[in-house]
């Protein structure tokens, strides 16, 4: 102990506290305060940068999200119209038959209409003629029958027979 | 492992041969090496104290005669004024110097007050030192040459660390690349971790300073310029008295209430006063205790890996034998290693200490705070 007391040099001592203090001052001046500066802005810079990175990347996620989702719409509208679309094709394909059909079936039962009544008239006129036909057999047989007396008195007579009087 | 062991035992009977060998030796040789012995332990002894020209290295030459080679410091005492005269005049102590009508003369690299014939006065009761007045010796030793160069080197490294990062758009280059990551550490595991995120920017520029100071000093410690800087009571106890400085002076409402009332509201008055008898007294000495521990642990650390080095590298002027010299070189190059890894270690345990006492000091009560907080949210 003695001896470190014996080798303490105040010079030294009081060279050592003003060259630091100078020290002091000057590199926190000239070189503490820039250096400190520049490394927390540069770790202010990485930081904002990784956060709007970040943020970039989000919107980005949000963004493709919104493109799937308006993908998934178009397909599915894509999808209805075409579903409607067959539908509709469907629907007026079957209308189309079920019309021509009932336009058929009309035309048919106008025709068979139309030949019901010519086959009515064609009958009804083949019954005249049928009768004015037998109506002259009749006549010409009936003259021819009783062109002679002989003839008219066999009629009678034969008349007269099947007329049996009950 | 095997190897290892190997290697030890190998170590280990080197070691036993060479003591054996070497304490077999004539009674002669015996004298002689008792006289080496001393010579080396003059030599570490004068190393490691300040000294007042720039010595690079000394020889014997054809002439018998002690040269030194190196080159003379100014130097300046305080007595009647301002002496200012070259240390070369001391002739390395051989000299009286007269000097504005006082004599002078460099004893064991102090400057003691004399009269014309340079008489030293030895007293009982004062070991060998000389009981003549010493004077304020404000001298540019190669302490104080080695402290400027340093703070030299240490203006220009970090200036242009910070004059890179505005040329560069906030990216160092150069030199400045390898002491960024150090400066950050420093901020990070340093500063942040013992004084916190709020308080930590006013320490900073002590810190970094301080930390950059005693490395740089520590590591041309190890150079063949042969400083001890670190090494010297004065330095540190300079040092630490700026950490104590700076800590009282920064200290908070909360840091001095945890000296003179460190058990708080937690205890009845009347219970406090028996102990606060003993306790407040030790916090008071906890106060200069600490930067107490700072000075003496840097001083001591830097000391003893001198001697330990300069002893190594002495015993080979000791043995002077082929196994001696070769084994004595290995192990003081192992200890510079082990030295280079020390100055860090030094400078990184002396930097965290000031900062954990900077924390102390700047301490505010976050749990009274948050206490608070709590009350108004009620």
């Amino acid at each position: 102990m003695e001896k470190l007391i014996n080798d303490f040099s105040f010079g030294l001592f009081i060279w050592q506290i003003i060259l630091f203090l100078l020290l002091l001052f000057l590199l926190r001046k000239f070189a503490w305060k820039p250096i400190l500066n520049a490394v927390n802005d540069r770790e202010q810079g990485i930081k904002d940068a990784m956060a709007s990175a970040e943020n970039a990347r989000r919107e980005m996620e949000n963004l493709q999200a919104d493109n799937e989702k308006l993908l998934k719409e178009a397909r599915a509208e894509r999808d209805a119209m075409l579903k409607e679309a067959r539908e509709l094709k469907t629907k007026m394909i079957s209308e189309a038959k079920e019309e021509a059909k009932a336009e058929a079936d009309k035309m048919v039962s106008q025709a068979q209409m139309a030949i019901e009544s010519e086959k009515k008239a064609a009958v009804a006129e083949l019954k005249s003629q049928v009768a004015s036909l037998s109506v002259e057999i009749a006549e010409k047989v009936v003259k021819s029958e009783l062109s002679n007396k002989d003839k008219q008195l066999k009629l009678v007579e034969d008349m007269l027979g099947d007329a049996t009087l009950n | 492992m095997q190897a290892k062991t190997i290697g030890k035992l190998l170590l280990f009977f080197t070691l036993a041969w060479v003591t054996v060998s070497c304490s077999n030796e004539t009674e002669g040789n015996e004298e002689a090496k008792k006289e080496r012995r001393q010579e080396v332990k003059e030599f570490i002894n004068h190393h490691l104290q300040d000294s007042h020209d720039f010595n690079i290295y000394s020889y014997t030459g054809d002439d018998g005669k002690l040269h030194h080679v190196g080159f003379p410091l100014p130097v300046i005492i305080v007595d009647n004024g301002l002496q200012v005269f070259s240390s070369s005049k001391f002739h390395h102590g051989e000299e009286v110097v007269e000097s504005g009508g006082n004599y002078y003369r460099l004893y064991h690299s102090k400057i003691y007050k004399t009269d014309a014939n340079g008489t030293l006065n030895y007293e009982e009761g004062h070991g060998d030192h000389p009981t003549n007045v010493r004077p304020l010796d404000l001298s540019i030793t190669k302490s104080v040459v080695m402290m400027i160069v340093t703070g030299i080197l240490l203006i220009l490294l970090f200036r242009g660390l910070a004059k890179s990062y505005q040329k560069n758009n906030g990216i160092a280059k150069g030199v400045g690349r390898f002491f960024e990551p150090i400066v950050v550490y420093v901020r990070d595991e340093i500063a942040i971790a013992n004084i916190g995120e709020e308080k930590y920017k006013k320490y900073m520029p002590f810190l970094l300073t301080v930390f950059f100071f005693i490395w740089f000093l520590n590591m041309f410690g190890l150079t063949p310029l042969g400083v001890n800087v670190t090494g010297n009571i004065a330095v540190t106890t300079a040092l630490a008295i700026l950490v104590f400085l700076l800590t009282n002076f920064t200290g908070t409402k909360d840091y001095w209430k945890h000296i003179f009332d460190p058990l708080g509201d937690g205890m009845p008055w009347i219970g406090k006063i028996f102990i606060y008898i003993i306790l407040v007294p030790i916090e008071i000495l906890g106060m200069f205790i600490k930067p107490f521990a700072l000075l003496i642990r840097l001083y001591a650390n830097m000391t003893a890996g001198h001697v330990v080095l300069m002893s190594l590298i002495g015993l080979i002027y000791i043995f002077k034998s082929w196994v001696g010299g070769p084994l004595s070189f290995g192990l003081s190059f192992a200890i510079s290693m082990i030295e280079v890894l020390v100055a860090l270690l030094q400078a990184y345990i002396f930097t965290m200490l000031a900062a954990l006492y900077f924390g102390f000091a700047s301490e505010s009560h976050d749990h009274a705070e948050e206490h608070e907080g709590e009350v108004q949210h009620l």
